[in-house]
């Protein structure tokens, strides 16, 4: 049985540090401990949660004075007996003891497997366990924040509730079925459609909450577009702080586009600098063009840059808009050079929603950009305790259960039989169940037992 | 004197009789031992069979061969097919029944039963050598051998009677209870569970005003049960239906009182389907009237079963009540309510077979594995029949799947989850209502019964012939066409909309407000059809129309159960070692230790098992 192995790997970021940290799960593995330990209290011996001191060695050879927090199963992050041994940060001794243990009759752990061991001891479930990948994946504060709330329970929490609803539908459906000879008023069609209408919507949330916690995952794409020489990639270079992409006065000197990451707000965007938006005769220009359209509607939210100090009258800023308003991509009007303009004009465009004036060059509206741009992709009310689908299992599971619930309020306008529609409905217990384990039939049958009088 | 039999039956009732039958028409040497051989058969409840689920379970029985169908329509005094109105997995057959009839008719069957002897007498314990059951011990001190016992011992094992302060030993009112298997059974390592049910009181039918209650008639045209050629009635006695009011209410509630269920002198679990008047009245205080069914026991009796009325409260308190129902003023008692307690064994001691996992060749059928209902006990007899002879006889064991039968549905759960309370049928328990339905119990299970030697050749035949002919229906109507002048009018009646041009009979009658009927008259051809199928061409048709109308939802039940089969084919080792594995939590290997299911779609079913202790076992078993 492979998985009851002890099995050790060093838990804190690869390289040199002040102190790291080595893991070492499985039973028996404080026993292994003992035999390369020296100090007041063996491994095997310590109160559980406590902390030990003293020395690893090697046979008589001293490898390092450590820390050795342990704690005994079942109450430990896998639900085996586990050690973490503190030792200091240098690579060599990192390395010394995991191979001491090694030959002392520990495995090197493969990826994911203290988590795996987590799951199959039942210290966490499938979601929870799911949520821990992510976040020893999760590169920004935002994709932390989601993971951690799902591996804390908040999604689950989420569709405990849900399923909950769908028990309630489903038993009001069941009563009618199987005690249609009982002396109780069954839930008229309009209620049934309601209630259903009611869970869809909130899996309709919880799906279009996928594109999100995508994005979140795995950053936010965000297009710089707009004619050449508008000042694109300048402000790109001042979003990222430093001369990513260059600069130059001649129209057209972006060619491809640039990619680089950028955090606000603990979000992680990504944002794409594309060439300038011309008919030209180059045909490597017009290559790059053609993949700035691809970009542009492939990103969430538009940056259209245009310069303000050529814009003379509202009749040619309308025509930037209309540009821009092609994509259809949620767009933020960047308005940039406000410092080389006094033309009345500006005033005139002050109230155009999602603009901003700008000056790449001396960085001026730089703040009130990132803002908008924060707002636009994740909205006012994002905060990081929201639920959001992140795991593409789950939106499946999810985008099912949607589909089924929706063949069973066509099955209500057509007046299918209930038995008939009871089909989608189990359709849709099935596929919710995927994520949130099944609802049984006794569970359906206590809550219509609960609720009505049945029996003659 | 007695010879050694292949397998003895304890208890008459509806499992017991199931189970000598299925085993002597097998070729068993069979014994049936009962403490009464007048009371073979009773309806110790209300006088109906089937209903919903349990006529699709009646027509299984009836399918694989079973004597309860037969029996009940032999019986029957009135029928009903429930849920017309809906779709055809909730059509449920139903009958009332004579109940001194329907005793006689299963008497009568039994007794024309070759290899089947009966003998009358209380058994007390069982012949045990070596972890096997090797026959039984009775009251009068026969020591009679066999190779396997079926016990179907009903309310009978400690049964104690509750009328309201009164309580006292018996397994039917005025009949004795049964004492002794279950401390045997004890004794030997296993554990037994105390349950509760009870039964209205019945009264003297000329003494009720039935100008006050709403007539509750049979169908115009009376099916039946049974897919042999018994005959369906030709004439039918209604039911009457009344209700309770506060009155009432108030008068029974000056018993609570003395009521067993409410000073806790009753400790057993009762069902909460079938709760007693006061149990309803005291949970549901805001409802004001109560449904009381009116039911004749029968052709050539005056009395009457009060359905809904269930209660072991004081038998003047009954009265007092019973008189204030509309059309009971001048009521006359003839047998009060009351409440029974009983012994079962929880069934999850039992294999799929129904054989005890402590005892070999000992098996269980009806509510001493916690069920209730006759149907419910009529089918695990009859599974427990079956099973007995073939390892008597060293066959394979014989399963029905969750997708093969209801039977197969109340077995797995039984013995795969257990039961609280006793235990009925709902169509809601099958996963796939829509492939078991009452229409085609033969289709699914005839071939089975035959395959078995239970269902005879004639059964097969006929179910051969009807796969046939509806095949041939279906075949004709998708492939013939039916012109607008035809059915336009017939159509525009229905508020359907009319044909421009000749389509095939099929799409019309995919319509919902459309029926083979309709097609059958206003279409010559169709008409032409059916008239050629002679006196079953109803059946077929019926059969054809359902398979047409409703195949996309028959597709997707098939394409689920499909889905969910992966798990259904993967064997799981009687030996299996769980206690190995310590990844399981606590409860999943305990109670995989003690269920030992068969497959692991069986483990996964077991409450306490999580979705994550099966993928352990998956990674375990190598997948």
């Amino acid at each position: 049985m492979p998985h009851q192995d002890i099995i050790v790997a060093v838990a804190t970021p690869p390289g040199a540090g002040a102190i790291a940290v080595i893991r070492l799960s499985g039973p028996g593995c404080l026993t292994l401990l003992d035999k390369v330990f020296k100090g007041r209290t063996k491994p095997s011996a310590a109160t559980p949660n406590t902390i030990i001191y003293g020395h690893i060695v090697d046979g008589q050879s001293l490898v390092d004075e450590v820390l050795i927090s342990v704690f005994c199963s079942p109450a430990s992050y896998t639900g085996e007996d586990v050690a973490e041994i503190s030792c200091h940060g240098s690579v060599f001794i990192q390395k010394s003891i995991i191979e001491l243990l090694i030959r002392t009759g520990a495995g090197i752990a493969a990826p994911g497997e203290f988590t795996q061991r987590a799951f199959l001891n039942g210290k966490k479930d499938l979601l929870q366990a799911e949520a821990v990948a992510d976040l020893i994946a999760a590169e920004s504060q935002a994709m932390h924040a989601v993971a951690l709330n799902q591996m804390r329970g908040g999604f689950s929490k989420e569709l405990a509730g849900l399923r909950n609803k769908l028990i309630e539908f489903a038993s009001l459906i069941e009563l009618e079925l199987d005690f249609s000879q009982e002396d109780v008023e069954f839930a008229n069609r309009n209620d049934l459609s309601a209630l259903s209408n009611g869970i869809i919507g909130r899996i309709e949330e919880l799906i279009s909450s996928f594109k999100l916690g995508n994005a979140i995952k795995n950053g936010i794409p965000v297009a710089i577009a707009g004619r050449p020489n508008a000042g694109k990639s300048t402000l790109l270079n001042a979003l990222l702080n430093e001369d990513r992409a260059i600069v130059s006065e001649i129209a057209g000197t972006t060619r491809d586009t640039i990619e680089e990451r950028l955090i606000i707000e603990g979000i992680e965007f990504r944002i794409i600098d594309t060439a300038g938006l011309r008919q030209s005769n180059d045909t490597i220009e017009q290559m790059g063009v053609k993949k700035s359209y691809e970009k542009i509607n492939l990103s969430a939210v538009l940056l259209y840059v245009f310069d303000i100090s050529q814009v003379a009258e509202k009749l040619e800023f309308d025509k930037e808009m209309a540009e821009a308003l092609a994509f259809d991509v949620p767009c933020i009007f960047v308005a940039n050079k406000v410092d080389e303009t006094s033309k009345p004009v500006v005033g005139s465009l002050k109230d155009i929603p999602n603009i901003i004036f700008i000056s790449a060059k001396n960085g001026s509206g730089l703040e009130e950009l990132k803002s908008a741009l924060v707002t636009l992709s994740v909205g006012k009310n994002f905060n990081t305790q929201s639920v959001i689908v992140s795991n593409a299992r789950h939106y499946e599971a999810l985008i099912k259960t949607r589909q089924a619930l929706l063949d069973v309020n066509n099955a209500m306008d057509m007046h299918i039989p209930a038995d008939l529609m009871a089909i989608d409905l189990r359709k849709a217990l099935f596929h919710l169940g995927e994520i949130t384990g099944n609802i049984s039939t006794e569970e359906l049958l206590g809550s219509i037992f609960g609720n009505f009088c049945i029996g003659k | 004197m007695f010879p050694e039999y292949d397998v003895i039956v304890v208890g008459a009732g509806h499992a017991g009789c199931e189970a000598a039958a299925a085993a002597a028409n097998l070729g068993s040497k069979t014994l049936l031992v009962t403490m009464n051989m007048q009371t073979i058969a009773q309806m110790s409840c209300n006088p109906a069979m089937g209903g919903i689920a349990k006529g699709q379970i009646v027509r299984e029985i009836d399918a694989l061969g079973g004597y309860s169908g037969i029996v009940s329509d032999k019986s029957a005094i009135q029928f009903k097919m429930l849920n017309r109105s809906k779709g055809p997995a909730m059509w449920s057959p139903r009958t009332q029944n004579d109940r001194m009839l329907f005793a006689a008719e299963w008497r009568s069957m039994l007794e024309k039963t070759p290899n089947l002897d009966f003998w009358q007498d209380m058994v007390s314990g069982l012949i045990i050598n070596n972890g096997k059951a090797y026959g039984v011990v009775t009251g009068m001190g026969q020591h009679i051998r066999s190779k396997s016992v079926v016990l179907t011992n009903g309310t009978f094992l400690n049964g104690i009677i509750h009328i309201g302060e009164k309580n006292f030993g018996g397994g039917r009112a005025g009949e004795k209870a049964a004492t002794g298997i279950t401390e045997q059974l004890i004794d030997i390592g296993f554990e037994a569970g105390r349950m509760k049910t009870g039964t209205p009181p019945r009264v003297d039918g000329r003494s009720l005003d039935y100008s006050q209650m709403i007539i509750q008639p049979g169908d115009e045209q009376p099916d039946k049960f049974s897919y042999t050629d018994t005959k369906p009635l030709t004439t039918q006695i209604p039911c009457w239906l009344t209700h309770t009011s506060d009155e009432v209410h108030d008068i029974l509630r000056t018993g609570f009182d003395k009521s067993p269920m409410f000073s806790g002198r009753i400790q057993g679990l009762g069902p909460r389907y079938c709760p007693s008047i006061e149990d309803k009245i005291d949970r549901f205080s805001d409802k004001n009237q109560h449904q009381i069914f009116v039911e004749p026991e029968g052709w050539d009796t005056v009395e009457i079963y009060v359905n809904g009325f269930s209660t072991s409260l004081p038998e003047d308190v009954q009265m007092k009540a019973l008189r204030k129902i509309k059309g009971f003023e001048k009521v006359k008692m003839f047998r009060p309510g009351y409440a029974i307690e009983y012994d079962y064994f929880p069934p999850t001691q039992l294999g799929l077979t129904l054989e005890t996992k402590l005892l070999e060749n000992l098996y269980f059928a009806g509510q001493i594995n916690g069920t209730t209902g006759y149907e419910e006990a009529a089918c695990q007899g009859l599974m427990a029949g079956i099973n007995a002879h073939r390892k008597v006889h060293t066959q394979e064991r014989f399963i029905l799947t969750r997708s093969d039968a209801y039977i197969g549905v109340l077995i797995d759960d039984l013995v795969t989850k257990g039961t609280e309370e006793p235990y009925r049928m709902f169509t809601s328990r099958a996963e796939f209502r829509t492939l078991l339905r009452q229409d085609n119990a033969d289709v699914r299970l005839t071939p089975i019964g035959y395959k078995l030697g239970l269902a005879s050749k004639e059964r097969m035949d006929k179910v051969e012939t009807k796969i046939a002919e509806s095949a041939r229906i279906v075949k004709f109507f998708k492939e013939t066409s039916v012109s607008p002048d035809e059915v336009n009018i017939g159509l525009a009646a229905l508020n359907s909309s009319p044909i421009n041009q000749k389509v095939k009979l099929s799409t019309v009658l995919s319509r919902p407000q459309i029926s083979i009927e309709f097609l059958k008259e206003n279409s010559n051809s169709v008409k032409q059809l059916h008239d050629s199928l002679g006196a079953s061409a109803n059946e077929y048709f019926t059969t054809a129309e359902i398979l047409m109308k409703y195949e996309g939802y028959i597709h997707k039940e098939e394409e689920m159960a499909y889905k969910l089969s992966r798990f259904e084919n993967i064997e799981l080792f009687d030996n299996f070692n769980y206690n190995g594995l310590q990844s399981l939590s606590t409860e999943a290997r305990q109670k995989l230790t003690r269920i030992r299911p068969r497959t692991l779609g069986q483990a996964s079913r077991i409450s306490g098992v999580s979705p994550s202790d099966i993928s352990v076992i998956l990674v375990h078993i190598g997948r």
